[in-house]
């Protein structure tokens, strides 16, 4: 039996994550707890849901940069309107932070879409320009948390259902059920097959009558969306929020999506690969902390060089199939 | 050729008119020590946006310079706080400039993955091997010729950096405006595939000019350094975003093949202006980025606005 090349990754990525896991468990006494999963799990909550934003962008050659400030935006406007408005009914709140980030993403969207500007440059720019926006409107003053209402803060730290030691969040449970929406729409619906069809081929899709210029800016509106999801977590979890906030996340959300296995060139990918990317991702950023041989500040070279060594594997592997099947299409 | 020429033009008119609001505006703007000022406080942006000319006509990007700085400037600060005689850590971090440029080079030419991932990739890891060198502290202590270097004057008033930087901008301009070499870069940025027919040495020209990138990073971080008298691990971060600005500006296409060294050195003189002038209104530095990225935004449409005016004028017609 041949195992699809999208399985055989996604198990090659657990059996990386599980190594990794065991590495550190032989290094670090008192490692492998309840306490390891409860801490990684909420901060993954918040990584896979941009990374899956990321991901769609990806999907479609196309790349997000503007991500951390989205999320910094959301989490500080958001913050902000519930400071005026304390007695917004909750269930609202991770609405209106989606909404305020889907504005931000459209924004890209629009620019990359409308003008065929390359994302790379426009992301770069708005990274910029809503991080200024941020700075502007919020004089240089931070939100606290004895500013907003309680349930907010409290939300983050709600489980949903314990298993034994084990607590699941809330966001944990909303997280998961965000990745299994988007990898349902991505592989079971039409609307969904069409962010790999303008990524794998952009003049077949066209072709087939697809309308790339929509595809795009709805696969920024839908990482704006996330980030604004994430950003509502992140603003929970943390409740002081300043304007540095959510600074550098666009960097562990590519490096997420492309560790998870989303070809960066666009048209193939899968986002459970993406979850388990991101969890990758923080289990050795919160295991280096921890690591008494290796000082923490290897996170961020650690992180580079393993989107450099995915990003490479990928392309290398991909050459070796082409090269044994001369009909396949375009990498 | 017109249509160029036109938009250095138009550059140049800009230039101008940012000139005089800005004189307008404050009556120190066009004193000789805010003039110099201007220039110190971001010449080693500029020095770097010379050699990311070369880098996007030939219709590649390099994410990573700001990463190379601030690893060449941390390097240097922690070779001398462990002792090491301050010229050897120059030279040291300039060749750790060296490697950084050969590293991406490395996965850009011999493994044939785009250089936008591959420096998006190493600007995080360079970036990572700096904070590995400094974690969270500052080195200040250099020695004093070092400091002297970038905030003494070397002739007159006027310090290394921009000695370095007039050098570097009159060589860049001969290289890429009259040399085979400067033909090539052109001719490999407008089509790859032709150039590569032609039995162009693509490879090699994209290898040289990616380490030159590492190199003039390199350079570029320690005169920071040098400017400040201190490192720290985000020294230098998010540099990219203002050298890039001011390529493209100056009228390079993102896509490669077209652009001017002239073009980017106009585009530079409007950058440093347009921030200058914000920063005597007591505009904050966040906002003078945003303000930089919605020129970036502008710049890339360039070639849109164009053809929007060209087509418009057409229609009066």
């Amino acid at each position: 039996m041949r195992v699809p090349l999208g399985t055989l990754r996604i198990l090659v990525l657990l059996a990386v994550f599980v190594a990794t896991g065991l590495f550190f468990a032989s290094q670090i006494d008192g490692y492998l707890n309840a306490r390891l999963f409860n801490r990684i799990s909420g901060s993954v909550a918040v990584i896979a849901l941009i990374a899956v934003g990321q991901a769609f962008v990806v999907l479609t050659r196309n790349i997000d940069l503007s991500i951390g400030s989205v999320v910094g935006g959301t989490a500080y406007f958001t913050g902000g309107i519930l400071i005026a408005y304390p007695g917004l009914p909750p269930m609202l709140v991770p609405f209106l932070a989606m909404a305020i980030g889907a504005v931000f993403g459209a924004a890209n969207g629009f620019l990359v879409a409308r003008f065929r500007l390359p994302s790379i440059i426009v992301t770069l720019a708005t990274l910029a320009i809503f991080r200024s926006i941020l700075v502007q409107s919020s004089d240089g003053s931070s939100i606290t948390t004895d500013r907003l209402p309680p349930w907010l803060t409290e939300f983050a730290t709600m489980n949903a259902f314990t298993v034994g030691d084990l607590q699941i969040r809330w966001i944990v449970v909303i997280s998961v059920l965000v990745v299994l929406t988007a990898h349902i729409f991505l592989t079971r619906f039409r609307a969904g097959r069409t962010f790999f069809a303008i990524g794998s081929n952009p003049d077949a899709a066209a072709f087939a009558g697809i309308d790339a210029g929509r595809t795009i800016f709805l696969a920024f509106v839908i990482s704006g969306a996330l980030a604004g999801l994430a950003g509502f977590m992140f603003l929970s979890r943390f409740g002081n929020i300043t304007v540095v906030a959510g600074l550098g996340l666009e960097l562990k959300s590519v490096g997420a999506v492309v560790v998870g296995g989303v070809n960066i060139f666009g048209g193939s990918g899968n986002v459970l690969g993406v979850l388990i990317g991101a969890a990758l991702i923080d289990l050795i950023d919160t295991s280096l902390v921890r690591w008494a041989l290796v000082s923490a500040f290897w996170r961020e070279a650690v992180l580079g060089l393993l989107i450099l060594l995915a990003v490479a594997a990928d392309t290398v592997l991909m050459r070796r199939l082409l090269r044994r099947k001369p009909t396949g299409g375009a990498p | 050729m017109t249509a160029l020429r036109s938009w250095e033009g138009l550059l140049f008119a800009v230039l101008i008119l940012i000139y005089a609001v800005n004189a307008w505006n404050s009556p120190v703007f066009l004193t000789v020590g805010n003039q110099i000022n201007m220039f110190q406080l971001s010449v080693e942006k500029i020095i770097v946006a010379l050699v990311m000319t070369f880098v996007i006509i030939n219709g590649e990007i390099d994410l990573s310079i700001a990463s190379v700085m601030g690893l060449a400037a941390c390097a240097f600060g922690w070779m001398v706080q462990q002792g090491a005689p301050a010229g050897g850590a120059v030279a040291i971090a300039l060749a750790i400039g060296f490697l950084c440029g050969a590293f991406n080079a490395l996965f850009i030419v011999g493994f044939g993955i785009p250089s936008l991932v591959v420096t998006l990739a190493t600007m995080i890891a360079f970036r990572g091997f700096a904070r590995v060198l400094v974690e969270d502290r500052g080195i200040s202590d250099f020695p004093d010729w070092f400091d002297a270097l970038g905030q003494k004057g070397l002739i007159g008033p006027v310090p290394l950096a921009m000695v370095l930087f007039a050098v570097f901008a009159v060589l860049a301009y001969l290289i890429l405006q009259r040399t085979a070499f400067g033909r090539k870069v052109y001719f490999i940025g407008a089509n790859r595939a032709v150039a590569e027919f032609s039995g162009l040495e693509v490879r090699a020209v994209k290898a040289r000019i990616f380490i030159a990138s590492g190199v003039i990073s390199a350079l570029a971080g320690l005169l920071f350094a040098a400017r400040v008298g201190a490192v720290r691990g985000d020294i230098a971060n998010g540099f990219e975003l203002d050298v890039i600005t001011m390529v493209l500006l100056g009228g390079v296409s993102i896509f490669g093949g077209t652009g001017t060294m002239s073009g980017t050195i106009l585009a530079i003189l409007i950058v440093l202006a347009l921030r200058n002038g914000m920063a005597l209104e007591n505009i904050t530095g966040h906002i003078q980025t945003g303000v930089l990225g919605i020129l970036l935004i502008l710049s890339v449409m360039v070639p849109i606005i164009r053809e929007t005016g060209t087509r418009l004028i057409a229609r009066v017609r």
